[in-house]
């Protein structure tokens, strides 16, 4: 995967995404405080959002150019996207909300929820799930969608930290099992370190950090906190 | 002059219920442009769209009377090549009743849409649905409570629509006295218990027809 974003602008609430990065890594961290333009940056990727210049390329496919006004539709990308609140679709039931990317077959929603441990919750709807199970059906929809860049917008948020350990192993299974690259955006240093391949720090819309997270990050996992230079 | 009360309920109930079959498809289509979509002429079309809410319904009857009389260019148009007179038979009540109608499901059509997040039609996209599929798939279920109480609201207005009717129906016995027109006519002519059972019947179907959209809208509220 070769995601390639060239002097892209954005304007957001208050000040400008100003991007210039290519990402190679299997797996990519985008960790940052909240309001620093982290889901923005997926909503870009994804074609949910668009950029007042610059181009954005996707293994050499233009999903964005600004300065000949092409962008290619969302449902052509084949970009998957799990966002933060998980956007489930309300009048369908877990398996249904499965079952609608790109109509995935029957036996591939079973095994993508078996992956997720969502088989015991697959007739029920979507407004009787806790916010870490509703996490776990957004990311499996977006996987079922075959697609070939994985968004995921602090996919752990809703997850109690007794949980957290054993769905942080999920997801480094997930990556082994479906071999898709990630974009992973969190504000959770630890969980970054533990699951990326390669790390970038957004603040108020420019990348300020660039590395392989124990580069970027203490190693004392008790007082995980970025090292600023 | 008499007037059958439920001979007259029964042409009521069916002359609102073609008019709403009849607005249902151009009304939420519109709904839905309006409420997604950013158009060239957006203003003037929701100017024009709203009109018969503001006018005097018998100067929209009027306007409705120029178009459809036998020298206005629809309705010389329908009877000379179709054969259908519309002024002062059924037909005039169902489109009387239609054009009064049409501003009031557009608007809740409209807001029915409104409410439902834009971001689950985005997601929808991602996960590769095509527009058709968005709109069949997640907009019109999740917006379907608010349609159908738009869709009683625009039938209860039908019901009880009188001065559009009175111009371009007139009073014409059993062919188009609807039950507001009936009581009109029937305080004329001095028989008002005749118009009170006429008067309570509009109230006992307005009632369930407004009920029963209250009773979606809080299911719909319930849901989300």
């Amino acid at each position: 995967m070769r995601l390639e974003l060239h002097s892209v602008r954005v304007p957001l609430d208050g000040f400008l995404l100003e991007l210039d990065v290519t990402l190679d890594a299997g797996t990519t961290a985008v960790l940052g405080p909240s309001g620093a333009g982290k889901t923005s940056l997926l909503d870009l990727v994804a074609g949910l959002r668009r950029p007042a210049a610059g181009r954005i390329v996707l293994d050499g496919e233009v999903l964005e150019d600004a300065a000949t006004r092409r962008s290619l539709p969302a449902r052509h990308r084949r970009i998957g996207y799990a966002p933060q609140e998980g956007s489930l679709f309300p009048h369908l039931s877990v398996r249904a909300n499965l079952a609608f990317a790109r109509r995935a077959a029957p036996a591939e929603v079973e095994r993508v929820a078996a992956a997720l441990e969502l088989e015991t919750l697959l007739d029920r709807g979507t407004e009787r799930l806790s916010g870490g199970e509703r996490q776990r059906v957004a990311l499996g929809r977006a996987l079922l969608a075959r697609p070939r860049l994985l968004l995921l917008d602090e996919p752990l948020s809703a997850v109690d930290l007794e949980r957290r350990e054993r769905a942080r192993a999920m997801l480094q299974r997930l990556r082994e099992e479906f071999r898709i690259p990630m974009l992973y955006v969190t504000h959770d240093a630890g969980e970054a370190a533990a699951l990326c391949d390669e790390l970038l720090i957004l603040e108020r819309g420019h990348l300020v950090g660039r590395g392989a997270p124990h580069d970027l990050l203490e190693p004392d996992p008790t007082a995980r906190r970025l090292r600023r230079s | 002059m008499t007037i059958a009360p439920l001979a007259t309920l029964g042409f009521s109930l069916w002359t609102a219920a073609l008019a709403l079959l009849l607005i249902l498809p151009p009304g939420v289509l519109l709904a839905w442009l309006l409420a997604r979509h950013d158009f060239r002429g957006r203003t003037l079309v929701e100017t024009v769209v709203a009109l018969p809410l503001v006018l005097p319904p018998v100067a929209t009857g009027l306007v409705l009377l120029q178009l459809l009389g036998r020298r206005g260019w629809l309705g010389g148009l329908l009877e000379e090549r179709l054969g259908l007179p519309v002024v002062f038979t059924w037909r005039a009540v169902v489109l009387a009743m239609a054009v009064m109608s049409f501003p009031l499901l557009v608007r809740s059509a409209r807001a029915a849409f409104e409410t439902v997040p834009e971001r689950l039609e985005q997601v929808a996209r991602t996960l590769g649905a095509g527009e058709a599929r968005v709109l069949l798939g997640v907009t019109l279920p999740l917006a379907r409570h608010g349609l159908v109480a738009g869709a009683l609201l625009g039938f209860a207005r039908a019901l009880g629509e009188f001065g559009a009717t009175v111009m371009v129906a007139g009073i014409v016995p059993g062919r188009t006295v609807t039950l507001s027109v009936g009581i009109f006519q029937l305080v004329q002519l001095g028989q008002d218990a005749a118009a009170l059972r006429l008067a309570a019947l509009s109230a006992i179907a307005a009632f369930a027809t407004v009920a029963a959209g209250e009773w979606l809208l809080r299911r719909a509220a319930h849901r989300r």
